[in-house]
């Protein structure tokens, strides 16, 4: 290996360390790592630890490749050569071994934390839950409060520390409801109901987005969702009640009308079965 | 006229103007191609010696044509996608429709992984298995010729959607119901069917001839167990292929029958299960990417032995973590959508699953990094591919197991952590094995050798352009960003993140214009770098044992096998070149 190589090598080596570096830094700041409720902080916490138990294998097979690769350039007199070695018991059972004891550890862990946080577990806290009803549309998000009769368009608005029931479904095609800084997301697909049950642990604003390309419109599939003081809570239901136009299947059908990047709007429910309305539409027509 | 030309119309031709230069630079370039062939006078040429011919050698060098064009196609796609997402951002909508922007992903991820990623597959394999299991030709070598002018033929179809018409904007995963006839009436998912359908059964029918040739076609001696560990892992792939294309052929074929004829399998409506196309879909598309990766596998159990001057370690557990990663493919399809609701058992089970795959894979890595292990390692550019597939896998490895964790996923899934991901693994696993075997057999196939200097300059670029357009995709999916996005806020920060995205896919492209010129230049100083011996590496598999470029019956004697490396062995041996000599 010439000069120039161990130049162009350390110069290769500096900057992945740089945006290693970086990369932590920056992350740390990002939604899923700067979660605001119990699901995505489980979710973070499971995602750290599970790096740092395989770093035990990968930062050991990156040194070697660099200390091998150096150490047994062709060029380097002084080390030995053994041109027929080829097998080791010793050495394969370590790197069949030690890898299958790691992955034995995160099958442990995948199996308790998939029953712990299946997103279709209701959360238990003494707090009674508040339902909501997500349609997917194309292309806007559309909240139903069936307990307050209310509705909204990409807006949805809670209480802290409040278990959240979402009822999810889509009259478009297939989407993914997510809110990074609560907890992961599920598909909302035509004709099927999925659940999904995060909590807010903290107030806030926090950004949702549709995270499964439905089409022209899906970039502008973005929504806001508050989490408030229980009081808060109640004066916007009410604030919407007096402002919103009422949501009927009518109104519904006009809505549900392809569009793009649509502002906030409020309704008031006037059709309490509209949810189950939407989900029965793609079912076959009975005989 | 209405009757015979169907939707195809005038309209078809009018696209707008960022469309118009792709279509006018598709035509001009093919009208180009043609001058030169007049100029030249090549037609004659290229029909009797390319066009028609059965030697898989040439089939071999038409599949890594087609696929530095498709590449490059490719390429152009990616940035043409970045430049978007670093100029449209908050008020500022970029230069492309959401239409067409979505019509680029989609091309990108169908060029790349049927009409880059398999040409490379197929490339490869023509060119080398014949050779390496010392066979004369392949089992059916018109069948051959059939798979690569179906594959051919795919790829053409794609790029023609650029002139007429247009192409799919619903993602090279083409999920329903989007491209249901109800949400996407336009032809582009025509297009895309129909592109890829042709393309795959072309692939089936490779899979067959290249098992069988395989199976029954090996020299005298070559057991199972004495086979190169490249022809192990094709073997593996081949399998694969076998099981997995009958499931993407039918699928495809539902989805044409729903669009075309009415039909209902995978709309939501009339009893259709649009989530029995995600599972079916995913049924092919898992072992699809150990097909590309596995014969990316094969070609580092190659180069590293033969450039560490050092036996391959641990031949036998190599076999083995072959066959386990062939057979683990086939269960964890879920993995790809554990989003969609299947329970937690179900999601467990397919996580764990996934989970061990990374126990042979990593096996593997380990056993190539202790064949360097007293060896004398030799740094030319096939070796430095590998040294940077060492690193771009490993991180992409851990990411991998990462998102098998249902619970993880539900968090990254979907987002650009999930495209780092397997860009990590594709770019790092098949493209840079295919590039490493690219340039270790290149001489064989065509006589001289390919010039190291800007060929090392293609890999720094390569390298480093891909920890810059990568590494911070990890971070934007962390921070919430989705893939697919043609415009986002400025108050979500990821404008910095994207734009040194932007700045490493330029770098990539200036290492694939180092490759353009390393091929140029190799041809044009062709007789410094003339291979003489026909083993210009000090190889150990048969396909040293001939001349560079081979007859065309490969072998004037077919060689026979008493051990593993058959051809180290002879040299050292002394059973070399004795039949030649009477």
């Amino acid at each position: 290996m010439s000069k120039k190589h161990k130049l162009i090598f350390s110069v290769l080596f500096l900057i992945s360390l740089i945006s290693a570096i970086a990369l932590i830094w920056i992350a740390n700041d990002g939604a899923v790592m700067d979660p605001k409720g119990m699901v995505g902080l489980k979710e973070r916490n499971l995602l750290v630890f599970s790096t740092l138990l395989m770093l035990i294998i990968v930062i050991p097979v990156l040194i070697i490749t660099c200390v091998f690769a150096w150490k047994y350039r062709a060029d380097n007199k002084g080390e030995k050569y053994t041109p027929d070695w080829a097998d080791n018991f010793t050495a394969e059972a370590i790197w069949w071994g030690l890898p299958f004891l790691i992955i034995i550890i995160l099958s442990v862990a995948v199996w308790t934390s998939s029953h712990e946080l299946d997103p279709f577990k209701p959360i238990v806290n003494g707090t009674k839950p508040v339902e909501i009803q997500v349609v997917a549309l194309e292309w806007k998000w559309l909240f139903i409060y069936p307990e307050q009769k209310i509705a909204a368009v990409n807006f949805v608005q809670f209480p802290e520390k409040t278990p959240l029931n979402f009822d999810i479904t889509g009259d478009a095609p297939m989407n993914s409801f997510w809110i990074p800084q609560l907890g992961g997301q599920i598909y909302a697909m035509n004709g099927m109901k999925t659940k999904l049950h995060l909590i807010a642990d903290e107030k806030g604003e926090f950004r949702g987005s549709s995270a499964n390309l439905s089409g022209r419109g899906f970039a502008g599939m973005v929504f806001m969702a508050k989490a408030s003081s229980n009081e808060e809570f109640e004066s916007w239901v009410s604030e919407v009640r007096s402002a919103g136009k009422p949501l009927n299947l009518n109104e519904y059908n006009r809505l549900a009308m392809p569009s793009e990047s649509n502002p906030v709007a409020y309704y008031t429910l006037e059709d309490p079965d509209l949810f189950d309305q939407i989900v029965m539409k793609f079912m076959m027509p009975m005989p | 006229m209405n009757e015979f030309f169907g939707r195809l119309t005038l309209d078809a031709l009018k696209h707008d103007p960022v469309q118009t230069g792709g279509a006018l630079s598709i035509v001009l370039g093919g009208l180009f191609i043609a001058f030169l062939l007049f100029y030249f006078r090549l037609w004659g040429t290229l029909w009797r010696d390319w066009l028609t011919t059965l030697d898989p050698k040439k089939i071999g060098v038409m599949y890594i044509t087609v696929l530095f064009v498709m590449l490059f196609k490719g390429v152009i796609d990616a940035l043409m996608m970045r430049a978007q997402q670093v100029f449209s951002v908050g008020d500022m909508h970029g230069y492309l429709s959401s239409d067409h922007y979505q019509q680029i992903f989609t091309a990108h991820g169908t060029t790349m992984i049927f009409f880059v990623g398999m040409a490379a597959v197929f490339g490869l394999m023509n060119l080398v298995i014949p050779l390496q299991i010392g066979a004369r030709d392949v089992a059916f070598p018109f069948l051959n010729a059939l798979s690569f002018w179906l594959f051919a033929m795919g790829g053409a179809l794609l790029m023609l959607s650029l002139v007429v018409g247009d192409f799919s904007p619903a993602g090279w995963s083409g999920y329903t119901p989007l491209t249901g006839i109800r949400y996407t009436p336009g032809v582009g998912v025509d297009y895309w069917i129909w592109s890829v359908q042709i393309a795959g059964v072309g692939s089936l029918f490779s899979g067959i001839n290249f098992l069988v040739t395989i199976l029954k076609m090996r020299a005298p001696g070559m057991t199972l167990m004495k086979m190169p560990i490249f022809i192990w892992s094709c073997l593996c792939t081949l399998i694969l292929i076998v099981f997995a294309f009958p499931v993407l052929t039918t699928t495809l074929g539902m989805l044409a029958l729903d669009r075309l004829m009415g039909m209902h399998f995978f709309t939501s409506d009339f009893g259709g299960n649009a989530m029995m196309y995600v599972n079916l879909f995913w049924a092919w598309g898992h072992p699809e990417v150990y097909i590309l990766v596995l014969p990316a596998f094969g070609v580092f159990s190659e180069i590293v032995p033969v450039f560490s001057q050092k036996k391959l370690f641990g031949y036998v557990s190599m076999v083995w973590a072959l066959i386990a990663i062939t057979f683990l493919s086939f269960i964890v399809w879920l993995h790809h959508f554990f989003t969609m609701g299947a329970g937690p058992n179900v999601n467990a089970f397919f996580g764990i699953m996934t989970m061990l795959i990374a126990v042979p894979t990593g096996v593997k890595v380990f056993n190539w990094l202790f064949t360097m292990f007293r060896g004398k390692v030799l740094f030319q550019t096939p070796m430095l591919w590998f040294l940077g597939f060492a690193v771009t896998f490993s991180i992409g490895g851990m990411a991998g197991v990462l998102m098998s964790i249902p619970v993880v996923d539900f968090q990254v899934h979907n987002s650009l952590f999930l495209i780092a991901h397997f860009h990590s693994v594709i770019i790092g696993g098949v493209l840079f094995g295919f590039f490493s075997g690219f340039t270790y057999w290149f001489p064989k196939v065509t006589g001289f050798k390919l010039d190291e200097k800007p060929g090392r300059y293609a890999f720094y670029f390569w390298f480093v352009g891909f920890l810059l357009a990568f590494l911070p995709l990890y971070a934007l999916g962390l921070m919430g960003a989705t893939r697919r996005l043609d415009h986002y806020d400025a108050s979500t920060g990821w404008l910095p993140l994207f734009t040194v995205a932007a700045v490493g896919a330029v770098l990539v492209g200036i290492g694939i214009g180092f490759q353009v010129l390393q091929i140029i230049k190799s041809i044009k100083e062709r007789n410094q770098h003339r291979d003489t011996t026909g083993d210009p590496w000090n190889g150990r598999t048969l396909e040293w044992s001939t001349t560079s470029p081979p007859p065309v019956y490969h072998f004037a004697v077919v060689p026979e096998v008493h051990s593993r490396d058959a051809f180290w062995a002879a040299k050292h041996g002394g059973a070399l070149y004795q039949k030649h000599v009477h």
